[in-house]
């Protein structure tokens, strides 16, 4: 046994990079909503980028070490600690056995990560260990965290050299979580049925920030605008959709699917939230406001592909670091 | 003797060797990882053999980034990896692009197909009103007999047509007119198990959700098991026929 969680959180759940391979028969992704954030984690204790992370919601689990471990925490900021020392995010730590991890306020972001040196001890279903909530399967026996559950991590590491008679250590390098996109904007993608906003709905579209409401979750983001109008058109069969439609409703409101978004819809497709926007996304709350901004498929490769280079930067600087403590 | 008019529903597709029809397309982006090919919006099963067999050809046939592909009724949507395949290619062009000319080369692929999917699957469903929340209103507003309905809903051998919206949830077709119902306006809690009816589609709920399909039957068997290998009962291409089952056997299942 390696972590027992001595208090639930709302909905803290086991996500990987998601299942894919599956959809086809209606089987959604699931994964990490913030792919970023997981991903810095995990180069932060030396794993592998795709290795499976705890995802945390506030109110947030109580975590109990019972063996010394290496972890990180990335994501939101809720304000974590640890035997009540307050421990910073984007940073190594290794804990003791006893050590006690707390979240106590939402500072910023909706979504914490935490990795553990190793990654956990678990039954890949369907070549993954994203919890699929709606299939009750994968991940921690297919659903949230619950008080009492124990996890036991891969981790061989012997940690008490680094600890020293301390309770836990903080490692001396950070990471650098922004990648230099700090813009406002959410840049989106026109969708197969953009062209059918009439000229006013697409300004105001481009034009108004939208607010997220209380409907935000794992499946999607409703948005509580003011209705779109839609040109008639036929009704659609349904088809396939993906992380980051943008869906118009009959009530001409609007929807973001999130990571556990179903895999096919017969709404209207107005647009799509680039793939290196879904991590900015995933760290709004509701009462939030998105700005859109219209990109190009060239300019959302570019994107993606510099901060996957970023992650993969950050791998390597971090596995030198931890060269010395192997 | 006056001629026989051969329409679709004539057609023997069951392991008869054909060529594919030339049906047109149109490709687009479904944002920056995926685009989607669609052969217009229908429901027809003519359609549906096509994407059916594009389906399996882009299985056989990856190229590298490709992640899935996933049909529905009259549409083929790939998915792949833009960062990956930016990797392969010179400085300028995009993995759209290149995924696009990919897709090309394999549809220009003249396709000798035959319905790959021949299962049949036969299941039962019970008609009885405490099970099925919406069958008066639909004999209502259909001014059918329970006796109608379950003879017009067994009578007919279904296609599923794709898969989704929930996992192992099939979309089949096509019910019979006189048993088309619109959909709810709010959707309501729905068991697993209920069989319901949506337009002229007809399918099963795998697990309790909510859901706006009017209801008609449930069946005691699992849709889904996530310990099977094959997760789900049915797959798209499916043939299924329903056949009726009272409330004592649907009781002892």
């Amino acid at each position: 046994m390696s972590l027992r969680i001595i208090k639930a959180g709302i909905q803290d759940t086991v996500q990987d990079l998601g299942r894919y391979g599956y959809q086809q028969a209606g089987i959604n992704p699931s994964g990490a909503m913030d792919r970023y954030a997981m991903q810095v984690a995990n180069a932060l204790v030396g794993n592998e980028l795709h290795e499976a992370v705890l995802e945390l919601h506030f109110p947030s689990s109580v975590i109990l070490f019972t063996r010394p471990l290496m972890i990180a925490i990335t994501g939101a900021d809720f304000s974590s600690s640890i035997n009540g020392e307050p421990v910073p995010l984007n940073q190594g730590i290794v804990v003791n056995k006893n050590d006690a991890l707390q979240f106590h306020r939402p500072v910023s972001g909706a979504r914490s990560y935490l990795a553990v040196q190793g990654g956990f001890q678990m039954n890949h279903w369907l070549e993954s260990q994203s919890t699929n909530l709606k299939a009750t399967a994968g991940g921690y026996e297919g659903r949230a965290l619950r008080k009492g559950d124990e996890l036991i991590c891969r981790t061989e590491g012997e940690y008490s050299k680094y600890l020293n008679g301390k309770n836990f250590r903080i490692l001396p390098w950070t990471a650098d979580h922004q990648s230099g996109d700090n813009s406002k904007e959410i840049l989106i993608l026109p969708g197969k049925e953009w062209d059918r906003l009439p000229a006013a709905s697409r300004e105001r579209f481009l034009g108004t920030p939208f607010l997220i409401t209380k409907l935000a979750d794992r499946m999607g983001f409703h948005l509580g605008n003011e209705p779109l109008d839609i040109l008639p058109g036929e009704e659609l069969v349904s088809s396939a959709v993906t992380f980051g439609t943008i869906q118009l409703l009959p009530d001409g409101k609007l929807i973001i699917l999130m990571a556990d978004h179903q895999t096919t819809g017969g709404y209207p497709c107005v647009a799509h939230v680039i793939t290196a926007h879904h991590s900015k996304l995933a760290q709004k709350r509701s009462a939030e406001a998105l700005h859109f901004k219209m990109t190009d498929l060239e300019t959302a490769e570019q994107l993606l592909q510099k901060q996957q280079q970023h992650i993969k930067q950050l791998q390597n600087a971090c596995l030198f670091k931890l060269q010395p403590y192997a | 003797m006056g001629y026989v008019r051969v329409t679709k529903k004539h057609i023997i597709f069951n392991n008869t060797p054909m060529t594919t029809p030339t049906l047109s397309y149109q490709l687009f982006p479904l944002g920056d990882s995926a685009l989607t090919l669609d052969w217009g919006n229908r429901i027809d099963e003519a359609i549906n053999l096509e994407v059916m067999a594009r389906y399996q050809q882009f299985r056989h046939q990856q190229f590298p980034g490709f992640i899935e592909a996933v049909p529905a009724y009259s549409s083929l949507t790939v998915y792949y990896d833009p960062v990956f395949i930016r990797k392969l290619l010179p400085a300028e062009g995009t993995a759209f692009n290149y995924v696009r000319e990919r897709i090309t080369e394999i549809m220009a692929v003249e396709l000798t197909y035959k319905e790959t999917n021949s299962r049949m699957v036969r299941i039962p469903v019970c008609y009885d009103a405490s099970l099925s929340p919406d069958l008066e209103h639909i004999l209502e507003e259909n001014k059918i007999t329970v006796e109608e309905l379950i003879s017009l809903h067994t009578g007919r051998i279904y296609r599923v047509y794709m898969m989704g919206f929930l996992p192992g949830f099939a979309y089949m077709g096509e019910v019979d007119e006189q048993l088309a119902m619109a959909r709810k306006l709010r959707p309501k809690s729905t068991k697993a198990g209920s069989v319901g009816i949506a337009g002229r589609q007809t399918g099963i709920y795998p697990f309790t959700s909510p859901g706006g399909w009017q209801i008609i039957g449930m069946t005691p068997i699992e849709l889904f098991n996530r310990n099977r290998k094959e997760p789900t009962l049915l797959q798209a291409g499916d043939r299924v026929q329903f056949y009726s089952i009272d409330k004592y056997e649907f009781a002892h299942y």
